[in-house]
This record gives C-alpha cells, structure tokens and sequence, in this order.
C-alpha cells in the first residue's frame, strides 16, 4: 500500500520534470539497449550455429582425437593428438566391435593453398570422401561426380570444389578434368557442388575435397585422422553405437579410466551444447562490458537526483513538517530512483528489441542466412532488474541526503 | 506548558517561560529578530532546544525520539506558513492530502477527509485547481486546509497575513479564529499588533526575552481586519 502511494507520488515528481527525467535516464536506456542488443544479436547467432548443427543429422557422430575439449584453448590439442589412425579406424567398422554402426569415414585437414595457372587460392581443403559428404550433408553434386572408397583405396589425385573455388580459380573456364596444384601436387578436378553456402562447419563454397587417404600420403605425409565420421544404423541406436565406440577405443588403447581417453566422440546433442555454451560464455562477456555503461548511467542518475534534493529542499521540509519520518522521505526518494532508472530500462529494452529486429534484418541481408528475430525474455528481465538496481545504489546517497535536511533548514531554504 | 531555552549559537533565546492552555489562543509578538519564529519551531517539535524544557500534553520534548516528534507534528499539530508552502503542480486537493500520506488514517478516507476541509476553508469550487491558477488568499486557504485536515489540537500560524492583501488577509484571520472557536488551540506569529489582536492573549518577545505576557482587552473579529 504504502509502496504504491510512494511509486505514484514518485511518478508525480517525475512527471513534473520530464524533459530531465527522460535526459537523466539518457545513458540507462542506451547502456540497457545495447546489452538487449547484444544479447539478441548472441542469440540469434547461437540459434543459427544449432541449426546447422542440428542438420548434422541425429544418427551421425563424430570421433575426435584428443581430450574432449572444455574451453575453446583446448582445440589446439585436438590438431595435434594422433590417436585416430587406420588402425581404429578399421577397428570401428567391425561389426563384432560395433554392430550398430552404418558407416565410418575419416576426415583430415590439409592447411595448404590451390592454384591453377598462375591464379593461386587458399581454401578450405578437406581429405573426406565426397560421397560421404553428399551423404552427411544432404549436398550433392550436380556437375562432374563424386569419389568415393575406390578412388581413396588408390589413393587416386582427384578433388571435388566448392563454387566460389571454382570461380575463383576458373572463371567462367569449364573445370572438369583440369589439374589444380595443391602443394606441387596435381589434382584432376572431378566434380563442382552446386552453390550452397555454410553448412555444418564447413563452408562448402570454399571447399576442396580430395581422398583421405591422399591427402594424408601425398599432402600430409602422416597417418593420423583429424576426425572419423560415424554414421549409426539409425537414430535410435546412437547412443549404443557411442558406449561401443568407446569401449572398442579404449580397448585398443588399453585405457581403463575414461578420464585418461585419448579421443572423444561428439553427438549431435554434445555439439549443441559445446557450441552453446562457447556463444553463450561470449555473449555474457560482451554483455557485461556494456554493463559498464550501466554504471555510468546510475552515476548520472545519482548527479541529478542530487540536484533535485536540494531543489526540493523546501518540499522536503514541508513533507517533515507535516509528519513525514526521515524513513518516509528517505524510500520516497529511493523509489523515485528505482522508478526512473526502472523507465530507464523498460525504454531501453524495447530500443533494443527493435534494434535486434533490425540487425537480425540487416545480417539477414548482408549474411544471406535466415537470421531469426530473438527476443530473449531473460534478457529483458535482466535489463530492467539490473536498471532498478542501479537505482537502488545510486538513488541511496541522495535519498539519504533527503531524509537529513532538517524541518527548519528545509522550510527557510529559498 | 512550561518552556525554558538556550541559544542555538547566537543565543536567540535567552530563558523564556509560559504556558499554554488547551483552547487558548494565543498571539506571540515581536519585530523581526525577536526570537519569535525560533520559538514557534520549538513549540511546533520541528527543532529542539539546546536548553530548558519543553512540557507538550504532559510529556517533556526531550522524551521524543525523531520519529515520535513527527508522529505528534502529523496527528496533533497543523502548520500554516507565511509563503504557503504548498507543492507545485500538484491539485488543491492532492495539497491538502499531503498530511494524510504520513498518517495512520485509512486511504479510503483521505478523498473525504481532503473535501471537507477544503469545503471547511471556502474552497470547495477549487479543488481540482493548481496553485499557480489561485490567488495569495486562496493559496493561504488551501495551506489552512492542509493544516485541519488531520483534526490537530494545535494549530501553528507563522505570519500567515504576511504574503497577503488586507482583504485576504482579513479573510485568513477570520478562518483562523473560526478554528479557534471550534476548540482548536491556535499558536499564532505575528510582527503586527492588528493580526496579534485577534487571539485572546499576546505575549510579546524582544531580544530572546518574554517582554509582556498579557490578556487582549478587545478582541478583533474577521470583519474588522485593517492594514
């Protein structure tokens, strides 16, 4: 009861000076706006990023060497370990190992650039079958053909190119059955996939695949996978196809503590949740870098609430005057605060929903990706709390300063 | 009621003693730093002593914490101001609420209790009005309200006639002696013996000391009020 009366006696107040309430609030709503923002825009990358993922498909794991990253640092080790080589690989495409498996690819990175008459690029190369991919990734080849276990058992010189590598390195040429060099090493380019942007990972646009087995021969002169692409019977059976994935694993490696595995299998489900919370961990700290703002603002709040203690001196007097506690004045001004920095953020949040809607419009354009508008409630629950907040701290001062004019000092001032 | 005091700093009361009946209404007098407004602080719980004592229903000042002084300032006292003293902005009718914010009086009630004051003071046609839509007499009438609107035993006038014409002033008195009537103890200040006369006794300040303490032989009413 007495809360309402005060928060309207604060509106009143409020009221009165518009002009300066909505200039004082001026750097609440832009720092409350830009956090939304942020937020927005943080999360609208992650729903994008977790669809592609999700594309991945529910039946299809994938095996990495290394230590199951924690952080993104981690990923450097997961380059380095040499713990997938054709030996596991075979092992894991036993059926007495795991019944439950469809498929089992390798996947290796080749950091290398292309280059064809004189015209020299640098994009993604992959030793992964192409059928495998076209499979995985629901992309198929439209010009050329794809290669497949044959061409990757003869360790054949061929590569399958994105569309951007294409008109990069050919122009308007026909590519088909002419070599590319890729580290002084001819590869007759079998087949183009259709223009298809990013999917998974990967961009295919940017991509180069050759054989595994290739790549790791001719371009690598190592044994060791970056990643082998398991494919389980179906989606059911995944997480049966995961328990003998591992143990088939540490078998061969002879590891008895899961702590000590010297790789980690990735389900569609882990991937979501790693990818997550790696956005997740940036979006807060971007967003607790505008936070800063924030307290710039309740500076500001506190300069002017200042100002107007000492211009209502005399109300405050007459408020004593006619029975007033020092508590009665004190929560006035303290809400009055709250209720001006609360605007604050309510006026912030909604500037930056809207600027959410239009960056989600513009990365929509720019990106060529169905950005979708989020408008993350927590986000709006956080902004408005933290602006009430910043009222509570920086309106204490003042309001304390309120409630110790005295009367007499209040009703002379003029 | 007795009441002694030592100077705040520049010893602005140097050991006046009285007493006030419940009822009475008295004028305290004086030129302007006479003391006069001080004491009329004291007596109202709006600042203490710095000596001596002050008795109010019984009880002495010094016996009051801050928030019991402002409990007795909201359901015993009403203050009435030279400069008004009424918030800008704000209707007649939200002006007179103002003591009830602080009261143990139910909301419910406040509409009412507001009206009838205002009603009280002649100002019923006013009360949605700001006061900056009203005149120095009228602004005064709404302060009276403000100061009646919470029923008090005493009322405190600090030169109230002050600010306004003779003719509203007149008017103000004549409310003031209406109240004085109704059983309400009036406390008022004045530099002017034509005000000072309207209560039934004057006591007079000079210099921090009580100069006379005396019973007024014929008392003005509203209609003889003359500048």
């Amino acid at each position: 009861m007495i809360l309402l009366r005060t928060i309207k006696t604060s509106w009143t107040a409020l009221l009165i000076n518009k002009a300066r309430s909505l200039l004082t609030i001026l750097g609440i709503v832009i720092g409350v706006a830009a956090i939304i923002l942020i937020m927005a825009i943080g999360q609208g990358a992650q729903d994008l990023i977790l669809g592609e993922i999700g594309g991945l498909g529910a039946d299809t794991v994938i095996v990495r060497p290394g230590k199951q990253p924690t952080g993104p640092s981690d990923s450097a080790n997961m380059l380095f370990s040499d713990s997938l080589k054709e030996r596991e690989l075979d092992a894991l495409r036993k059926k007495s190992n795991v019944p439950t498996l469809k498929s089992a690819e390798p996947a290796v990175l080749v950091p290398a650039t292309v280059s064809y008459k004189g015209e020299t690029y640098r994009p993604e190369i992959l030793g992964w079958s192409a059928d495998n991919m076209s499979n995985i990734l629901d992309i198929h080849i439209e010009q050329g053909t794809s290669f497949g276990e044959r061409e990757d058992r003869q360790k054949e010189n061929v590569a399958v190119i994105g569309d951007k590598v294409r008109t990069e390195l050919f122009d308007n040429e026909d590519p088909l059955g002419k070599n590319i060099r890729i580290k002084d090493k001819n590869f007759r380019v079998i087949g183009v996939f259709p223009p298809s942007g990013q999917a998974l990972f990967v961009d295919v646009d940017e991509l180069v695949l050759v054989p595994p087995s290739t790549a790791l021969t001719y371009l690598l002169g190592s044994d060791h996978y970056n990643e082998i692409i398991v494919q389980a019977e179906s989606s059911d059976v995944v997480d049966q196809t995961v328990l003998d994935i591992e143990r088939t694993l540490r078998d061969m490696h002879d590891i008895t503590d899961p702590k000590d595995d010297d790789f980690f299998v990735q389900t569609q489900k882990e991937l979501l949740s790693m990818v997550g919370t790696i956005l997740s961990v940036l979006t807060a700290f971007l967003a607790s870098m505008v936070a800063i703002s924030l307290v710039v603002g309740g500076i500001g709040v506190m300069n002017i609430m200042l100002v107007s203690v000492s211009e209502r001196t005399r109300e405050i007097g007459l408020r004593k005057a006619v029975g007033a506690t020092n508590v009665d004045i004190r929560r006035q001004f303290l809400i009055e605060a709250i209720v001006l920095t609360g605007i604050g953020g309510v006026i912030g949040t909604l500037i930056g929903f809207a600027l959410s809607a239009l960056a989600a419009v513009i990365l929509s354009q720019v990106l060529g990706v169905a950005w979708g508008i989020s408008f993350p409630v927590g986000a709006a629950l956080l902004g408005i709390g933290a602006s009430a907040a910043v009222g509570l701290v920086f309106g204490s001062y003042p309001a304390r300063k309120a409630s110790e004019k005295s009367p007499i000092e209040a009703l002379r001032y003029e | 009621m007795t009441y002694y005091d030592e100077a705040v700093e520049t010893r602005v009361l140097k050991g006046v003693s009285f007493t006030v009946q419940e009822g009475e209404f008295v004028s305290i007098m004086g030129p302007s730093g006479s003391g006069k407004s001080t004491l009329l602080h004291i007596l109202g719980f709006l600042e203490r002593p710095t000596g001596g004592a002050y008795m109010f229903d019984g009880k002495s000042m010094q016996e009051y914490t801050e928030e019991e002084l402002a409990h007795v300032r909201n359901d015993n006292m009403g203050f009435i101001f030279q400069t008004f003293n009424l918030l800008p902005r704000t209707s007649v009718l939200e002006n007179v609420k103002l003591p009830l914010l602080y009261s143990g009086i139910k909301e419910s009630e406040w509409d009412e209790l507001a009206r009838e004051a205002i009603e009280a003071v002649g100002l019923g046609h006013r009360v949605e009005y700001e006061p900056s839509q009203l005149s120095g007499g009228e602004r005064q009438r709404v302060a009276i309200a403000r100061a009646l609107v919470n029923k008090p035993d005493v009322i405190f006038a600090d030169e109230p006639t002050g600010n306004l014409d003779s003719k509203s002033g007149g008017q103000v008195m004549g409310i003031i002696q209406g109240l004085h009537e109704k059983g309400h103890t009036v406390i008022l200040i004045t530099h002017e013996t034509y005000t000072a006369e309207y209560a039934d006794r004057i006591i007079r300040v000079l210099d921090g000391n009580i100069e006379r303490d005396e019973k007024v032989a014929v008392r003005r009413t509203g209609a003889s009020f003359v500048k």
